[in-house]
């Protein structure tokens, strides 16, 4: 009975080991596509660059960065979400772009879920600037003079439905003033319609408040806490207005992915983050360094959804 | 700053750097002369190999790619009557007839000699100009950008010979197709008839190489009449100094041209692409002779080529003093800066201004060393056009341009938009309208839109919104220029009545 036994444990710790040696994957074995959705020298392509090496170093295989820009992201989703799930086509990806844009197309070529997140590895929170000339010194007066001028302040910001959009609609409901929001198709090109007074304000990213910090007075960023780097810089809360918004970049696989490929990945992408390097070039750029993994990522995602949904509903955007 | 100069030139004038931009230009040639295959492109594959580099020797690399890329486009434009990037549309029109005619080596000539002097002028702006020229960039609001776009569209009348009518309908085609995909601003779908690949609309190299090359493959297929076949490749002695003693006798049209391609690439959003085209414009207005334009004239290629090569220093201009990148391409080097920490405005003329100078040097270094390989490049490569079989030759460039529109955005519905714009050019060229005004809207459509609905917003303010387009003296000077340009080819025709009136 006893060599029974014996023998039974042995048969079932044999399937144990070939079992799990069959099924560990030897991921990755080759290159890794890493696609950019966005223009060249936007903040997706440099985060992408800017983990580029040290990406490398710990996939322990090359990876290819391709752009694939088009549709404000949308044509770089929806050829992920058909390509292999096989973890050597990768995408950059950004909340909020994932979510408003299945919600107001009829067919945006992808669903928000579809794309698996890996990881979430850093976000832009809004900051709203004027430029250094402006009589606006303070958000009070900006909004001061908002609310005696319905419409005539002109607010910049990267595209329609985005971030940024999105943030100055917010603004608008939190502060009882009308703005007069303009769409510009990135934030290259918001800025310099600022610096050359076209507009009266820019609703923009962080990265963008850093860089042109000679030129822009930054009036209040729309973060939970003061960022690091714009420490003199009042978040809109600290103000009294409940406002947090901005945008999260990160990395997604299509769906069906094996899990066992999204950890792998994932752990090179915190691994990554963790390198003194990337850490110093992301913070002198202006970006909040994110360490938000598939799961967490994925719960963020969703809570967005619900969020922006509910945000939609209201400003009557909502498709049909 | 002569000192920052003299620095720069000797840190140029390394054998390393040397090195650097002797292969970044010639490679850059290399891919400037495939259709399809752009400068932005370029770069973005290169940017990789520049981490393992010094920032000085990156940008010098990258910056000569760029150079010898806008020149390379020449090439493609006069040999096969594709332009190799969007910036050399305009040389078709005058190279290729040259090319048909026998003188493809003139042309090419012609090409490199503008293209040399473009590039080093435009170079020197940024050099000695670049501070107040940005500040002018940023005068141009949305209302101007409007103007600019309309401004554009009166360059049809002259763009193509004889029908205006034709002309303007191409352009407005154009427009039409510039709607396709995502509203830049709004955000609305539109024409994409429920194709989700169709959302980022319609690429200008796919349009650009299905109307100009796929047309021209049939041709050549079809009637099996070849240029170069028509006229046989003969050495010829003394063309170098023939082409040289022409260009630089008429040095209007070359300074002319660069200038004009300087300004345009100091706008942020126009560049080699319509620089190219409005140099043409108003070397055909200058003209003693317009009518000879689009015959097969020099005038024409060192128009477009001068222009297009000044660009590349003009873009760099706002990018290097505001962060603000002046042409596509000037975006890939605004993320290499960001990456090696090069923060640009006043810090990089001063602080680091080892590496700018050194930087701005080459591409003036990238710019003549142009001229060996292109004349020695050139001739090889008109001989080998010339010398291959059109069974050979046809298939060779369909694969290049199926690669080429695949390439652009890795997305294969561009591969089929770009055969179907092949078929519908050559049945437009049968008809009698000319590519080029259909390229025209599609790159004006966007920046007229944008400008149009971004004034329009901000002119919430005033009771009749549409009076921002009129408030800005900037505007009021774009709108003369409309009107003047729009006029201009009917005043070849009434000035004769005032001559008679006069007697």
């Amino acid at each position: 009975m006893r060599i029974l036994k014996a023998a039974l444990f042995g048969v079932l710790l044999l399937i144990l080991i070939t079992g799990t040696s069959a099924f560990a994957i030897k991921f990755p074995t080759k290159p890794v596509t890493y696609m950019v959705c966005f223009n060249p020298g936007g903040e997706s392509d440099i985060t992408a660059r800017i983990q580029e090496r040290a990406l490398e170093k710990h996939l322990g295989v090359d990876v290819v960065i391709t752009y694939k820009i088009g549709a404000g992201g949308a044509l770089c989703w929806s050829e992920l979400v058909r390509s292999k799930p096989d973890g050597y086509t990768i995408a950059g990806d950004n909340l909020p772009h994932i979510i408003l844009q299945p919600l107001m197309r009829k067919d945006a070529g992808y669903q928000t879920l579809d794309l698996k997140q890996i990881y979430i590895f850093e976000s832009t929170p809004n900051v709203l600037v004027v430029h250094k000339d402006s009589q606006f010194k303070t958000l009070d007066d900006f909004i001061k003079y908002a609310k005696k001028h319905p419409g005539v302040v002109t607010v910049g910001g990267s595209g329609s439905n985005t971030a940024n959009h999105l943030g100055t609609v917010l603004l608008e409901k939190a502060a009882g003033i009308k703005l007069t929001y303009i769409p510009f198709s990135g934030s290259g090109t918001a800025v310099p319609a600022l610096l050359g007074k076209h507009v009266t304000a820019l609703m923009t990213y962080s990265t963008m408040a850093v860089r042109y910090r000679d030129q822009f007075r930054p009036l209040a960023i729309a973060s939970e806490k003061r960022m690091e780097v714009l420490p003199d810089v009042p978040t809109f809360k600290e103000l009294g207005y409940d406002i947090v918004e901005g945008a999260y970049r990160g990395a997604a696989a299509p769906p069906g992915t094996p899990d066992e490929i999204i950890k792998i990945l994932s752990n090179a992408f915190d691994r990554v983050m963790r390198e003194p390097e990337v850490i110093q070039k992301m913070n002198e750029n202006g970006f909040k360094i994110e360490y938000m993994g598939p799961e967490e990522a994925t719960a963020l995602v969703k809570k967005k959804m619900v969020e922006y949904k509910k945000l939609l509903e209201e400003m009557g955007l909502l498709k049909k | 700053m002569l000192h920052y100069i003299v620095e720069g030139l000797l840190n140029v004038l390394t054998v390393k750097n040397l090195l650097l931009v002797f292969a970044g230009t010639v490679s850059g040639m290399i891919v400037g002369a495939m259709p399809g295959l752009t400068a932005v492109m370029a770069l973005a594959l290169l940017v990789p190999f520049t981490y393992t580099m010094d920032p000085t020797s990156g940008l010098v690399t990258l910056g000569a790619v760029y150079m010898g890329c806008i020149y390379g486009g020449a090439f493609s434009a006069i040999l096969i009557n594709t332009p190799g990037t969007p910036s050399s549309i305009g040389t078709t029109f005058d190279g290729y007839p040259m090319a048909k005619k026998g003188q493809g080596e003139e042309a090419i000539i012609t090409a490199t000699l503008a293209s040399v002097f473009g590039g080093i002028v435009g170079v020197l702006a940024l050099i000695f100009l670049s501070p107040p020229l940005a500040e002018v960039a940023l005068k141009f609001g949305p209302a101007e950008y409007f103007w600019i776009g309309v401004f554009g569209l009166t360059i049809v009348s002259s763009l193509v010979t004889g029908s205006f009518l034709k002309g303007i309908t191409g352009a407005a085609l154009g427009v039409l197709i510039s709607t396709i995909g995502i509203a830049p601003i709004g955000g609305d779908v539109r024409f994409t008839f429920g194709l989700p690949s169709l959302q980022g609309g319609v690429e200008l190299i796919v349009a650009l190489i299905g109307l100009f090359c796929i047309p021209e493959v049939l041709n050549m297929v079809l009637k099996d009449v070849r240029p170069q076949e028509v006229v046989d490749y003969k050495k010829k002695k003394g063309v170098f100094m023939k082409v040289f003693k022409y260009v630089f006798s008429r040095p209007g049209n070359l300074i002319r041209s660069s200038i004009i391609g300087t300004v345009v690439g100091i706008l942020p959003g126009a560049g080699g692409n319509i620089a190219n085209l409005v140099a043409y414009n108003e070397a055909k207005r200058a003209s003693k002779e317009p009518e000879r334009f689009g015959t097969g004239i020099p005038d024409g290629i060192v128009a477009t080529e001068a222009a297009n090569n000044a660009v590349v220093g003009g873009g760099i201009i706002p990018l290097v003093t505001l962060g603000i990148p002046g042409a596509p391409p000037d975006a890939i080097l605004y993320g290499v800066l960001m990456l090696q920490g090069l923060r640009p405005g006043a810090e990089l003329f001063k602080e680091r201004a080892d590496i700018t100078y050194t930087f701005m040097i080459s591409l003036a270094v990238a710019a003549i060393v142009m001229m060996p390989v292109g004349i020695f490049g050139g001739r090889l490569l008109t001989r080998f056009v010339s010398k291959v079989p059109t069974r050979f030759l046809a298939p060779g460039i369909v694969m290049f341009t199926i690669i080429g529109s695949y390439a652009i955005r890795n997305n294969f519905m561009d591969v089929l938009l770009m055969l179907l714009f092949g078929v519908l050019g050559f049945g437009l060229r049968r008809l009698g309208y000319h590519p080029a005004p259909i390229v025209l809207g599609l790159i004006l459509g966007p920046i007229m839109e944008t400008g149009l609905v971004q004034a329009y917003l901000i002119g919430q303010k005033y009771t009749v919104p549409w009076k921002i387009l009129f408030v800005n003296p900037l505007s009021w000077v774009i709108i003369v220029l409309c009107i003047l340009s729009f006029l201009w080819p009917y005043y070849g025709k009434i000035k004769p009545l005032f001559q008679t009136n006069k007697r």
